[in-house]
């Protein structure tokens, strides 16, 4: 197959998860939408290393490395929401409005 | 065109409903069982391009440890489980729209103007030659993700635990 349905379907999940991310009032869902723009650069990254077909297999080494610190965002991002749920008592991002000038 | 062409079509065409259906869906479940879709969609595309390791880490790191952890992010959140009009911040959504719109028509006007139809050539790659990559020319970004694992494994566990000595009730 040729290279630019792949990657016009990446550019379209990466539109999705922006789309995610400002429609979504709930901060959880927020961070599945910013999980959709980690995968679509992901497909870019595997696509790539295989039309080059890369001696050293940077593209497939580099989306290791992203789900690699993908896990630990959403392990640092659910720790952030679930300590702002205990402090505010909601996970609506709406209210979350202290350093908003 | 080949069987494997009319196959990947068909993949990259689920993937994108999924993908809508995430972002779209009412239900907080739902969503997460459709990135679940999505994901596994993508797993297989990887395999399709010759990516086996990359579609094995994929299942095994998201599908099943960063899903159960949104999952136990849902619950803990209480957020209300089943149909829920309240997800959507509705007065943003055609600002969305537009700006997503945007980004995809700006994206595919470059992707088509600089890529022509390249045939991706999916010949396997050994995992082997991976790990030998991985421990030789990229040993040291390979260590510094795992001091990246451990500073999020502390902070996560700074963030969420109750310190009574700092948290006071009575100076909250």
């Amino acid at each position: 197959m040729s290279i630019q349905p792949l990657l016009i379907a990446a550019a379209a999940l990466f539109s999705i998860g922006i789309y995610g991310i400002l429609v979504r009032r709930n901060a959880v869902m927020v961070l599945l939408s910013i999980e959709l723009i980690l995968n679509s650069v992901n497909i870019n990254f595997v696509a790539f290393n295989a039309m080059l077909s890369d001696v050293f297999l940077n593209g497939q080494i580099f989306s290791i490395f992203i789900i690699t610190i993908a896990a630990a965002e959403v392990g640092i991002g659910l720790a952030i929401v679930l300590m702002l749920f205990r402090n505010r008592e909601t996970a609506n991002i709406n209210e979350f409005d202290l350093m908003k000038w | 065109m080949e069987a494997i062409d009319i196959f990947s079509y068909f993949l990259l065409l689920l993937l994108l409903l999924s993908g809508v259906k995430v972002v779209t869906t009412s239900n907080v479940i739902h969503a997460a069982i459709f990135l679940v879709f999505t994901l596994a969609t993508t797993a297989v595309l990887f395999i399709l391009l010759s990516a086996e390791f990359v579609a094995l880490v994929l299942i095994l790191v998201y599908i099943g440890a960063v899903i159960v952890l949104f999952l136990f992010g849902v619950m803990i959140t209480r957020a209300p489980l089943g149909p829920n009009a309240e997800l959507d911040n509705d007065q943003n959504k055609l600002l969305a729209a537009v700006i997503s719109f945007s980004i995809f028509g700006i994206f595919t006007y470059i992707l088509l103007q600089t890529f022509d139809s390249t045939v991706v050539i999916s010949e396997g790659t050994s995992t082997k030659l991976l790990g030998e990559i991985l421990l030789s020319r990229f040993v040291f970004p390979f260590e510094l993700v795992s001091f990246v694992l451990l500073g999020a494994l502390i902070g996560g566990i700074t963030l969420a635990r109750k310190d009574n000595a700092l948290m006071d009730e009575d100076q909250i």
